[in-house]
């Protein structure tokens, strides 16, 4: 089977989007969990707010995994 | 000790394993009819296609409506997954890769430097896969919600228990703080819409034989647009304001905002779009991926790898399937809610 350059080096771009969204959402959750061991009744305005701010994150690493997925599964 | 033997005991199994793997793969080299290709088992997964495919030799063949000087229709058998060539009135259609295109009698392809077929394209109105799919989940839908209202006439009915706490789960949470507790009751509906619409479909799709619904872009891009749509009409004059003209800032600052406030218009529901379809594309494509695992290796111990990974995989993806509906429900309340303050 042949394997193409652009095939490995976009596998390498998905790792690394990867790898940023892994330390944003890292970054998120660990604020999130000391503002509610400071804060416990304000939990539930913190989870919701987390949760939208890893979405908004999520939402850009994922735009670089379909440039991927668009060029492997071409 | 016995720590020493541990180690070994796990260094030669997977080492054996490893070799047994190795042994396959020579085997399968010998032999090139059997090569299986995981690209494209996970395309067909992923893609919408003409005809659902239930089992190995079973399928469902669904209507094809095209355009092309008049209506034509006919079934997707007719194509017998794109062996056949299709006779309409002295017109010639030909299947390939879930496209349809229009051949003279013999079925010639044009092809440009690069490969890629150039044949004209009758517009395609078809019944496929995810649109078959689109009408059973409304019809899931209105099922639900119509025995839920009829339940209110009785008295002790417990069928609104668990969706009653959905509802005022995004009332409380969605609804209220992010579009005011005046304005809310106008758009709550809609937003209750998308949500079960949402849940129901990433639902569906984690099914054996469910088509992906929300995991195709052209649903998620129609599903951002109603919410672009919905922000632009009903956007007060505050939001225009500050998209071309923000105040109290300087005048340098001012211009240089303009461009990136008129981008963030579509940016943001473009974002909604690829933030759904990437969800649960990436979900299906990792699942599809652990079970091809077995079929790759050739070898019935790697089961022990594949299953359990597919199964964590799967609840996962009930999950995501839940915390996706929330936040392009959320999300698109926020946007909404920005638009709408006085």
């Amino acid at each position: 089977m042949e394997i193409h350059l652009y095939v490995g080096l976009s596998a390498i771009g998905a790792g690394i989007a990867v790898l940023g969204a892994g330390l944003g959402i890292g970054k998120i959750g660990s604020s999130a969990l000391e503002a509610i061991a400071r804060q416990p009744e304000a939990s539930n305005k913190i989870q919701t707010a987390m949760i939208i701010s890893a979405a908004l994150l999520e939402g850009a690493s994922l735009f670089g995994i379909v440039t991927v997925l668009l060029a492997v599964l071409k | 000790m016995l720590y020493k033997k541990k180690i070994s005991f796990l260094f030669i199994f997977f080492f054996g394993f490893s070799n047994l793997t190795c042994l396959h793969s020579q085997k399968l080299n010998f032999n090139k009819k059997i090569t299986f290709n995981p690209a494209f088992f996970i395309k067909s997964h992923i893609n919408d296609s003409h005809e659902w495919h239930l089992k190995k030799n079973v399928y469902i063949s669904l209507p094809i409506i095209l355009f092309d000087k008049g209506f034509k229709l006919f079934m997707s058998s007719k194509f017998d997954h794109g062996n056949n060539l299709v006779n309409i009135n002295n017109n010639y259609y030909r299947l390939i890769n879930n496209k349809i295109y229009k051949t003279n009698k013999f079925g010639f392809l044009k092809r440009d430097n690069n490969g890629n077929i150039i044949n004209n394209m009758p517009l395609d109105f078809s019944i496929t896969k995810n649109v078959l799919t689109l009408i059973i989940s409304i019809f899931i839908l209105c099922l639900i919600f119509i025995k839920l209202s009829l339940s209110y006439k009785k008295k002790n009915s417990k069928t609104g228990l668990l969706l009653e706490y959905i509802f005022f789960y995004i009332k409380n949470e969605i609804a209220i703080p992010n579009l005011g507790i005046k304005k809310y009751k106008l758009y709550f509906p809609f937003f209750l819409t998308l949500f079960f619409f949402i849940l129901i479909n990433n639902l569906i799709g984690i099914f054996p034989i469910g088509p992906n619904i929300t995991g195709n872009i052209s649903v998620t891009l129609s599903l951002s647009m109603i919410i672009f749509f919905i922000i632009i009409f009903s956007a007060k004059k505050k939001y225009w304001k500050h998209i071309f003209w923000m105040p109290k800032v300087p005048l340098i600052i001012k211009l240089l905002l303009i461009p990136i406030e008129i981008f963030g218009i579509f940016i943001r529901p473009l974002t909604l779009c690829i933030r759904l379809f990437a969800n649960i594309t990436a979900g299906h494509i990792i699942l599809i991926s652990f079970i091809s695992l077995i079929f790759i290796f050739k070898n019935i111990y790697s089961i022990i790898i594949s299953i359990p990974f597919s199964i964590f995989i799967l609840l996962l993806e009930i999950m995501v399937a839940f915390l996706q509906a929330f936040i392009f429900t959320s999300l698109s309340a926020l946007f909404l809610g920005i638009a709408i303050k006085d």
